[in-house]
Formats: C-alpha cells, sequence, structure tokens
C-alpha cells in the first residue's frame, strides 16, 4: 500500500486544508482549542501516518511503524478528554479526514477502477481504526478520573478524630467493604503513628449491616492495631447489630465493645490511668456566680 | 554487618534493627539475646524495629522466638514501632505474632515493662481539662 | 510493541534473597505503588524467594513489568528445580510446613497480591507466578 503514503505525501497540504475545513463545519470547537493548535495536530498526525503506511502498512495498526500515530492519538484523546470534548468530536476528528483522503486518492488513482476501489477501502479501514483507539483512549482517561476522584471520596469520608491525649475516634458511616477498609486501616494506623495514641475508638453506629465480612474487616483492623501496639474499642454496637452477631456466631472474644462512644471514652480514659473529677463546688452547670445563700453578711 | 548490636542498659537489653537482615543475621540475633540474658541476668528485652520496612514470616517467627525464650530465661519481650504498612501486611500474612507484647514507641516499651516509675515521660503532665 | 522491561535475579543464597527484596522494591517504587502494596509486594517476594531456596534447593527470580489495558503491573515469576510439592491445596492452606516455624509462606503470599498462580512437578521443580497490579 506504499501508493497510499505516496498519494498523502504528495497532496499533504490540500488534505490538510480541506481536513481543517471539513472540521470547522463539524466539530472544531473554537471555545476548547485553536486553530493553530488544530493545524499543528492535523500536521503531525498526516505525517504519522504517512510513516504508520510505510512501514507498517495500513492491515493493521499494531505494527511497530504505528507506534508514533498510536501514541499521538491516545496523547491527544486524554488531553480532549480533560478539556472538554465529547467522545464523538474527538472521532470525528480522525474521521472527517476520510474526505479529503478519498478526493486525492480519486485523483491519483482515477485511471484504475479497481486499484482506486481497494486503496478506498483500506483507507477507511485504517481510519475507522484509528478512530476506535481515540475513543478507547477517551474513556480510559474518563475511567482514570472517576477512580481518583473515588479514592479522594473514600479518604475524605474517614477522618479520624482526638478524643484526648493518647485516645482516638474513628466514627464510620456507610458501609464497610473491602476497598474502604483498607483506607480506614491505613488511615487510623497512620494517626495512631502520628499521635502517639494508645487507643483507637471506632464507632459503628453509622454502619447500617454488619456481617461476617464487615465484621473480619473490623477483625483485620483491629489486629492490625495490635500489632503496632495500639488497643481498638468498638462502639455503637445497636441492638439489632449485637443480635446478628450472635446469630452468624462471629467470634468477638478477644475484642472489646460498647454500645456508647461515651462508654467506650470512659473506659479508654481509665485504662490510660486517668478519672474525670468534679472540681468542689461545682455542679453540672458549672461554677456558681454567687457564694453559699446562707453566709451571713457583714457589718 | 555481621551482627546486630545488643546493648544494655542496666536490667533492660535494648536492640534496634535497622538493615535488611538476611536469615544468618537474624539467627544470630536470636543466639546473642539468649546468650546475653543469660550472662548478664536480664529481665527485660526491648525490641525497636521502627526501621524495618518489611517483617516477613521468617523475622516474624525470629521476633516470637525472642519473646518465647526470653520469657524461658525469665526476661519480658516488648517489641516496639512497627510501621502500619507492615502491620498491615502482616495481618494479610496471617500472622498475629501470638505471645509478643508491643508497643508503640520506646517510651511506651519501657512503661509497659518497668511502669510509669521508670522516669520517662510521654504526653503532658498537666490535663486539666475547661470543664 | 516494545520489549517489556525484565530481569533476573539468582537465588542461590540468603544474600541474595535480600537482594530480591531489595530490587522488587527498587522497582515498585518506580512503578509508583502505594507504600502498602509496596510493602505487600516485596513481603510476598521474600517469602515465595525464601521457599525457592530453602524447600526447591535455589532457583531464581524473574521480574517482568506487565500491562493490561490501561492497567499496569509487576510480575514475579519464582522457578526452582526442587522436590516440588505433591499437595498443592494442602501447601496453600494456613499453616503448612514441612520445616519448622509457622509455615505461612504459600498462603500467606497469596493474599498479598493480586494473581497468583503456582505450577509443580514432584522430582522436577515448582513454578510460582504473582502480578500485582497498580
Amino acid at each position: 500500500m506504499n501508493d497510499l503514503a505516496e498519494i498523502i505525501s504528495r497532496n499533504e497540504s490540500q488534505i490538510r486544508d480541506e481536513w481543517m475545513r471539513d472540521m470547522s463545519n463539524s466539530v472544531q470547537r473554537s471555545d476548547l482549542i485553536s486553530k493553530t493548535e488544530i493545524d499543528e495536530q492535523c500536521r503531525t498526525l498526516l505525517a504519522a501516518i504517512v510513516n504508520g503506511v510505510r512501514v507498517s502498512g495500513t492491515a493493521e495498526t499494531s505494527g511497530s511503524g504505528w507506534n508514533t500515530a498510536r501514541d499521538y492519538l491516545q496523547e491527544i484523546s486524554a488531553s480532549r478528554a480533560r478539556q472538554g470534548f465529547s467522545p464523538s468530536e474527538v472521532a470525528t476528528f480522525v474521521l472527517s479526514l476520510k474526505r479529503p483522503l478519498f478526493g486525492a486518492i480519486r485523483r491519483d488513482l482515477a485511471k484504475n477502477q479497481d486499484l482506486l476501489f481497494e486503496t478506498v477501502w483500506a483507507t477507511t479501514e485504517l481510519l475507522d481504526s484509528l478512530a476506535l483507539l481515540t475513543t478507547d483512549a477517551f474513556i480510559a482517561a474518563r475511567e482514570e478520573l472517576i477512580s481518583r476522584q473515588q479514592q479522594e471520596l473514600l479518604e475524605l469520608s474517614t477522618p479520624v478524630v482526638k478524643l484526648w491525649d493518647g485516645i482516638l475516634a474513628l466514627p464510620i458511616i456507610g458501609t464497610l467493604d473491602s476497598a474502604r477498609t483498607q483506607v480506614v486501616m491505613e488511615n487510623l494506623l497512620q494517626t495512631v503513628v502520628a499521635t502517639n495514641s494508645k487507643y483507637a475508638i471506632i464507632d459503628i453506629t453509622g454502619v447500617p449491616t454488619v456481617d461476617t465480612l464487615v465484621a473480619q474487616h473490623l477483625l483485620k483492623t483491629i489486629t492490625a492495631a495490635r500489632l503496632m501496639g495500639a488497643e481498638c474499642i468498638i462502639s455503637g454496637v445497636r441492638p439489632q447489630i449485637a443480635q446478628t452477631i450472635v446469630h452468624l456466631g462471629i467470634n468477638l472474644e478477644d475484642v472489646i465493645t460498647k454500645a456508647k462512644l461515651s462508654d467506650a471514652f470512659a473506659l479508654a480514659l481509665q485504662r490510660s490511668g486517668r478519672t474525670v473529677v468534679r472540681q468542689a463546688g461545682a455542679t453540672t452547670a458549672g461554677a456558681p456566680l454567687l457564694g453559699s445563700p446562707l453566709r451571713k453578711q457583714e457589718g | 554487618m555481621d551482627r546486630i548490636p545488643v546493648l544494655r542498659m542496666g536490667s533492660l537489653l535494648l536492640i534496634t534493627i535497622q538493615v535488611d537482615m538476611h536469615d544468618k543475621l537474624a539467627l544470630q540475633l536470636q543466639d546473642d539475646v539468649t546468650q546475653r540474658i543469660s550472662d548478664w541476668g536480664s529481665t527485660g528485652v526491648l525490641i525497636d524495629i521502627s526501621s524495618l520496612e518489611i517483617v516477613d514470616s521468617f523475622i516474624g517467627r525470629m521476633l516470637a522466638n525472642i519473646a518465647a525464650m526470653s520469657r524461658v530465661l525469665g526476661a519480658e519481650t516488648v517489641v516496639v514501632g512497627m510501621q502500619p504498612a507492615v502491620a498491615i501486611t502482616l495481618v494479610e500474612l496471617g500472622m498475629s505474632l501470638p505471645g509478643v507484647r508491643t508497643a508503640l514507641s520506646v517510651e511506651a516499651g519501657m512503661e509497659l515493662l518497668y511502669g510509669a516509675s521508670f522516669g520517662l515521660q510521654s504526653g503532658s503532665e498537666n490535663e486539666r481539662a475547661e470543664a | 510493541m516494545s520489549e517489556p522491561r525484565r530481569e533476573v535475579q539468582a537465588l542461590k543464597n540468603s544474600n541474595d534473597v535480600v537482594l530480591a527484596r531489595q530490587k522488587v522494591r527498587q522497582w515498585a517504587t518506580e512503578l509508583r505503588f502505594s507504600l502498602v502494596d509496596q510493602t505487600k509486594l516485596v513481603t510476598a517476594a521474600s517469602e515465595l524467594a525464601r521457599n525457592a531456596l530453602d524447600h526447591g534447593k535455589g532457583g531464581r527470580m524473574v521480574m517482568e513489568q506487565v500491562a493490561y489495558g490501561a492497567k499496569f503491573g509487576l510480575k514475579l515469576i519464582f522457578e526452582d528445580n526442587g522436590p516440588g510439592i505433591p499437595d498443592i491445596e494442602m501447601a496453600l492452606k494456613d499453616g503448612f510446613t514441612t520445616g519448622s516455624g509457622m509455615g505461612l509462606g504459600l498462603g500467606g503470599s497469596k493474599r498479598l497480591v493480586n494473581e497468583f498462580s503456582i505450577e509443580s512437578t514432584p522430582g522436577k521443580g515448582t513454578k510460582v507466578t504473582v502480578v500485582r497490579w497498580k
């Protein structure tokens, strides 16, 4: 198919002009990308296509001659995905090359009908496969963005709170799957080290169901913390959860559990050798405004 | 390095593991600790693994062995400073190091062995709260 | 496509096990694996390298960078010409061991990686292949 490479080289600037013109009718998006940039991309892509055809032929785009074209298309797709183009806009960038190319082929091969047809067919197959490549690359770029956002969401939704010197609280809201457990574990353990906290209260009030899998995830976290020298207390165990745990035969013998976070906190304080003491003369409302009503007035 | 140094502080043995140990080095350490406990009559062993980035089953076994052997010889062992990534990996590996006491830091390890009377204080003394 | 990156480390003595760990750590760092994922992979490599040395009477580790679609990862192959493992299923259960100690090499390592496969012929040798995806 070296004919195709020659045809493109011979007619390069005409093909490019027509390509740019056709594009402005469908998909130029001057709000997102400048004319000079598109011109540059057209030039580079055409050169890459010529090279690909010359080195590896048109039958498949997996040959080494097509590396440059493939890489370039991936780059353009990913960047257009980020810029806000739609997938069809990106594919059309490639497909709109068909008309100018066919025009050039028809002009150059008018004398040989059979060769003309074969060349047109090979060209359309080639451009279709390159266009599909841009779609794949586009989707891959989008998926990467989504997975990054998911990761950030996971990290944001498991805050670790310092209740007191050496006592942390980790309120878990929502379901606990294995991906989330990894994030929770890493977050908790890193905070344990950073704050030198021996006690971590894992509150599961916000966890809707606790089945065997969730229990395993919790146990992993507790074991990891223990290995490091910290103790975990589970709090927020609702009556239904307690029943489920017993029904499922989950073994929580080594784990301290409390119904309320406040109970867990009191336990952690006690275990770390502290007591809460009410000041003399103070009530739950705090220090009084006046002295005793029974004291005699002087003078 | 042909041996991990075992330091003595009174009745305490202090070991800081900072290198990627090959198996012979680990076995040598086991021997050295038991020998030293016997020589000096030590009652406490503190192993600082805060620089260890990898603890596989062999090293895990070594730590458990040291703890068990020391106990037979009348000494208590505490392993301190395990890194979070190491803890997570050990749990996945299925090792919970039974019989090995752990603490977050050297200070915490000392407190565990000797109580607050050891003289090293971590955290603030003044904990009065605003009620 | 260009040749995938590949490196071989002999496993002839306990020093080689340390070298294997360090090489895997280096590749994992270059490939920007998270710290926890790196630790898991290097630990698995340590377990399997040691197995090849102790039970397999020595062998080698092959490291390869692999790709599947948009994701890429690190593949490790541990080969030895040792006695082989007669009952693979048993060996994968936690707690299985022929030597002394806790014997958690295979079953535990399997949990540290994303893909794990093992071929073994008694009398011929063993080949363990693991992959950790980024």
